[in-house]
């Protein structure tokens, strides 16, 4: 019972992935559209930090908030994502040990 | 060349393995006390593919919710990738993998990266693709260890760990959005209307808030004035 709820979650998973991806390689869309369409990642980008970093730390959503400007500030200086991961996680560590 | 293409698609494909790591780890942990084998807690990461429903599946199962249920919930918080693909689709349909394979890659951080990344002509539908398989095999090998060995790690350190994801998503947008100033103001717009939906309809499924902010704040960018875009 629970692999069937597993394929069918893959389905309603996959296949929203999958058809803009068959479509999209037969038709070009009209170019309102596509401008339209260059802009998603900077939206959905917006849509998942806010409120999701604060909810990353339920009971005190200040950590999450100041990881996220430490965050905003490294990426400022370099490009390295990794790094800018690192940091963050390395600093919500150390400002638990203060509340 | 495909070997610098490759290589481009695992430097990006790097941060986003680090930010799934503990986020695995931690689902792998919650399936094992809803119940789930180590074998479908690993089964429903490398099938699904899709961490925050994974989440809600686990919460459900152990709620005892019918299995229809899960599977429209799914679909639910998953539409947003029906945009995310239909964005991405118009620049990497013309690589050499097939779409029906690119497709599965497609999640939030590896729409966003390669999206952004696609300004840069080096990343490829290889790249792509590259990157995805990382991030995969990240989230796979991460539930696994979760199930597996999840319970040794302590809570503060998992907490912090789930911040990572969310400076990717910052460390991804703050250097775009300094030569793009349209979206930067299309990310300010579209957590501004994120936040606001969360505040004022709290129970409002994620995928839905994602999808609504999405359309709007996009929408909103075409109303402003195009002028020649600054050269990063």
């Amino acid at each position: 019972m629970i692999w069937l709820t597993i394929l069918g979650m893959t389905a309603a998973t996959y296949l929203p992935r999958l058809l803009p991806f068959l479509i999209g390689s037969r038709v070009r869309l009209p170019e309102g559209i596509r401008r339209w369409l260059e802009l998603f990642p900077f939206a959905v980008l917006g849509a998942l930090i806010i409120p999701g970093i604060l909810n990353a730390t339920p009971e005190h959503r200040w950590l999450g908030a100041a990881a996220g400007l430490a965050a905003v500030g490294l990426s400022l200086i370099t490009r390295n994502v990794t790094l800018v991961v690192i940091a963050a996680i390395a600093i919500t560590f150390a400002l638990q040990r203060l509340v | 060349m495909a070997g610098a293409e490759i290589r481009r698609g695992l430097r990006a494909g790097l941060p986003i393995a680090l930010g799934y790591l503990p986020v695995a780890v931690t689902y792998g942990l919650l399936s094992r006390q809803a119940g789930l084998s180590p074998l479908e807690a690993t089964g429903m990461s490398l099938l699904v593919y899709a961490g925050a429903s994974q989440f809600m599946a686990v919460q459900m199962l152990s709620a005892g919710s019918p299995a229809l249920q899960i599977i429209l919930a799914t679909f639910i918080l998953n539409f947003r990738h029906f945009l995310m693909s239909a964005s991405l689709s118009q620049k990497l349909a013309c690589g050499p993998p097939r779409p029906t394979l690119l497709a599965y890659w497609v999640t939030d951080e590896t729409f966003v990266a390669g999206g952004l990344g696609l300004a840069d002509p080096s990343f490829t539908s290889l790249s792509f693709l590259a990157m995805g398989l990382m991030a995969y095999l990240a989230w796979a090998g991460g539930s696994l260890a979760g199930a597996l060995f999840g319970a040794l790690i302590p809570a503060s350190l998992a907490e912090a760990m789930g911040v990572g994801l969310y400076a990717m998503f910052i460390a991804l947008l703050v250097p775009s959005a300094r030569g793009n100033w349209r979206g930067a103001l299309v990310a300010a717009a579209s957590a501004l209307a994120s936040f606001g939906l969360w505040r004022a309809l709290p129970s409002l499924a994620e995928g839905w808030r994602i999808v609504a902010a999405t359309l709007a704040s996009a929408a909103l960018g075409l109303l402003l004035p195009r002028r020649q875009e600054r050269q990063p």
